[in-house]
């Protein structure tokens, strides 16, 4: 017993989900309704739900930002393009003669994913051909796109009314959020790719040593170039689930921001800034995390002043606990004879084990 | 060969970006130069920044500027700092040194505007703030400051929030949505609407978060609330589109908005007067953009070298369900 529970607390995701647990646990003693979940209009109705439904699009964009961190990138564009994309399909849509023809919403769907795929080739080309740092190459589109989100939306909020287009942040299939199941079905999608095939294991190598895989053999420039067409792809969707949700494509407001939580869910997951391993799982978890923190900020009644206070804390909090050499650092003080030159435990790039 | 592919690349990178830098501020110049012609001549020449064009609000306030100038007869001199105080002070420059008769802007900011006031002054040009206020210490250096009372606002609904439940018997419960922590409307909305509701004490503020003026954190903050609080009466929105988005969220929560649950909020844009004519708000107190007429009066008073008040508030009204009906045809943003 005491031998599994050992192996448990060792688990990578240990840590992050006692970090979840512990934030519903304080929830429910606070109100104890927190976790109830009741059928309303035949639907599951209850602040669980709200939960998964609303990290639905944080999850996409952190499942691109995991790969692109794996190659030891970021792409700081993604909140932008999640602007651009929603932008481009209500756009669309509002010029329609009939907003609920599917075929309407597929086109301006198709649209929005075609302007996704060619802003993730500018990223792409920017970072693999040209050379530019990710930081910097993702950067100006990170600033450019919120300008060519307003030109597309003409600086005006554009509202919508189409039935199918709204299914997509709003709908409901088996009772629960269809933007539950999509952003469910995009990350069953990226493990099986990555971790079924050798795909996953490239990526990594890429991270870990760029020209060393090149010399083995693999197309390094041609992997990091992939992945950032892929994050453009998730957060395009991501995109049209924020959109959806409030049936509105306002180009200043869309994804602000996102950028920064997807990164924070990537590293509350355990996967490292200089690139290497990624964890698809812990990343998932950390997307949880962060709208829990929020949904609760706003549950507690927290006042605005001190949320994000409030929200600071908990994440450092995480991210130390998170940590071993912090938790190792922690553990010799509590035995109370500090060694003096015990090897403090690196993690820089972590190796990848084939 | 390939070595000096390698090499070149990056530097002809840069030189592309380079371009592209150059060639947005160009176009950049090129707006502030429109309709050329300094001053000289009898016609008034006023020289205009804006923040940019974030919003409707925004887009509208533009077209009141430039058409009121058309109608007064005096030459605008218009640019878009695109929300960025260093393109406000070039465009402030230009206009020091194409000698318009009188400046005119609406700051990105609130500091850092003394220098280059002081130097407006030293030239001899009036310089009228419009909508945003400027923290300056020297009130010397504009003459006057026109906009909304956000304030009044805030009271002006609370006052209607007042009237309305006379008759209640027993608490009313108040969730409020708060725009962007810190920022001038959001402080001020609320104050206005706490002092005008302390004249009853049954109305009871139970819950109040920012929804960041937006449409998704008041859908977001809303569905929380409603989780929450069993008994929501009244819901205050510091804006039409947080109102919008809770409205999503009260509907999905089985409620119905402006009967089971009295939405009041301030803006008056075109989708939240929809709203308010549909019966889904109750009542909005406007926050007009359309000061382009008062800002022309103002215009030519001070060139003309007429004492003004130091601040003017924008003429603004508040509308009830009957009135957005009435309103709505012509509503112009």
């Amino acid at each position: 017993m005491n031998e599994r529970f050992k192996t448990a607390l060792s688990h990578r995701l240990f840590w992050p989900v006692a970090v979840l647990v512990v934030m519903l646990a304080a929830n429910t003693i606070y109100r104890p309704g927190f976790l109830a979940v009741e059928v309303n209009n035949g639907h599951l109705y209850g602040t669980p739900i709200d939960i998964l439904r609303l990290s639905a699009p944080l999850i996409l964009v952190a499942l691109g930002m995991t790969l692109v961190i794996s190659t030891g990138g970021i792409d700081l564009s993604v909140g932008s393009i999640c602007a651009i994309s929603g932008a481009i399909a209500c756009l669309h849509i509002s010029q329609a003669a009939d907003q609920n023809n599917p075929v309407t919403v597929f086109t301006a769907l198709a649209m929005a994913l075609g302007a996704a795929l060619a802003l993730g080739a500018w990223n792409g080309v920017l970072v693999s051909v040209i050379g530019i740092q990710p930081i910097i190459a993702t950067l100006i589109l990170m600033v450019a796109g919120r300008g060519l989100a307003q030109l597309v939306t003409e600086g005006q909020i554009i509202t919508i009314n189409s039935g199918p287009y709204r299914a997509i942040g709003l709908g409901h299939f088996l009772t629960l959020p269809l933007a539950i199941f999509i952003a469910l079905g995009a990350a069953l999608l990226v493990a099986a790719l990555t971790r079924r095939t050798a795909l996953g294991m490239i990526i990594e190598s890429v991270g870990g040593n760029r020209e060393a895989s090149r010399l083995a053999g693999i197309r390094s420039g041609r992997m990091v170039f992939l992945v950032y067409v892929v994050s453009a792809v998730c957060a395009a969707i991501a995109g049209f689930m924020m959109t959806a949700n409030v049936s509105s494509a306002d180009g200043n407001n869309a994804g602000l921001w996102v950028e920064l939580d997807a990164i924070l869910a990537v590293v509350i997951g355990g996967t490292s800034l200089a690139g290497g391993r990624f964890y698809l799982s812990g990343t998932i978890l950390g997307a949880l995390i962060i709208q829990t923190l929020t949904t609760t900020v706003y549950a507690m009644n927290i006042s605005p002043q001190t949320a994000l206070l409030f929200k600071a804390v908990v994440v450092i909090a995480v991210c130390l606990i998170q940590a071993p050499a912090f938790r190792a650092r922690l553990a010799r003080r509590r035995r109370g004879n500090p060694p003096p030159s015990a090897p403090t435990p690196q993690r820089q790039k972590e190796e990848v084990t084939a | 060969m390939r070595n000096m592919r390698m090499s070149l690349a990056p530097r002809r990178a840069v030189a592309a970006l380079a371009a592209v830098l150059l060639a947005g501020s160009v176009a950049a110049c090129g707006n502030s130069d429109t309709g050329a012609s300094g001053g000289g001549d009898d016609k008034i020449v006023l020289g205009f920044s804006q923040v940019g064009a974030e919003s409707g609000w925004r887009t509208a306030n533009t077209n009141s500027i430039k058409e009121a100038a058309a109608e007064a007869g005096i030459e605008l001199k218009f640019d878009d700092a695109q929300q960025k105080q260093e393109n406000q002070i070039k465009a402030i420059r230009n206009y020091i040194q194409q000698k318009v008769d009188v400046i005119g802007f609406s700051p990105v900011v609130e500091s850092g505007w003394d220098t280059v006031l002081k130097e407006a002054k030293d030239a001899g040009i009036p310089v009228i703030l419009t909508d945003r206020a400027v923290d300056s210490a020297d009130k010397s250096l504009y003459k006057t400051f026109l906009g909304s009372d956000f304030v009044k606002e805030g009271r002006l609904s609370g006052e209607w929030l007042v009237e309305n439940s006379k008759d209640a018997t027993g608490d009313v419960n108040i969730v409020e949505l708060q725009g962007t922590t810190g920022s001038a409307p959001a402080n001020d909305r609320k104050k206005g609407f706490a002092e005008a509701i302390a004249a009853d004490p049954k109305l009871k503020v139970i819950a109040s978060q920012s929804g960041d003026f937006t449409r998704a954190g008041g859908k977001q903050v809303m569905e929380q609330f409603l989780k929450a609080h069993p008994k929501i009466d009244v819901l205050f929105a510091h804006n039409d589109d947080m109102g919008l988005g809770a409205l999503e969220a009260i509907t999905a929560a089985g409620k119905e908005p402006g009967k089971d649950i009295t939405i009041i909020t301030i803006d008056a844009v075109k989708d939240g007067m929809q709203a308010l004519a549909d019966g889904k708000f109750n009542f909005i107190a406007e926050c007009s953009p359309l000061l382009g007429p008062q800002l022309m009066e103002l215009a030519k008073k001070v060139h003309a070298g007429e004492e003004v008040p130091p601040r003017i508030e924008t003429e603004e009204t508040t509308f009830t369900q009957e009135q957005a009906k009435a309103a709505l045809p012509d509503r112009k943003y």
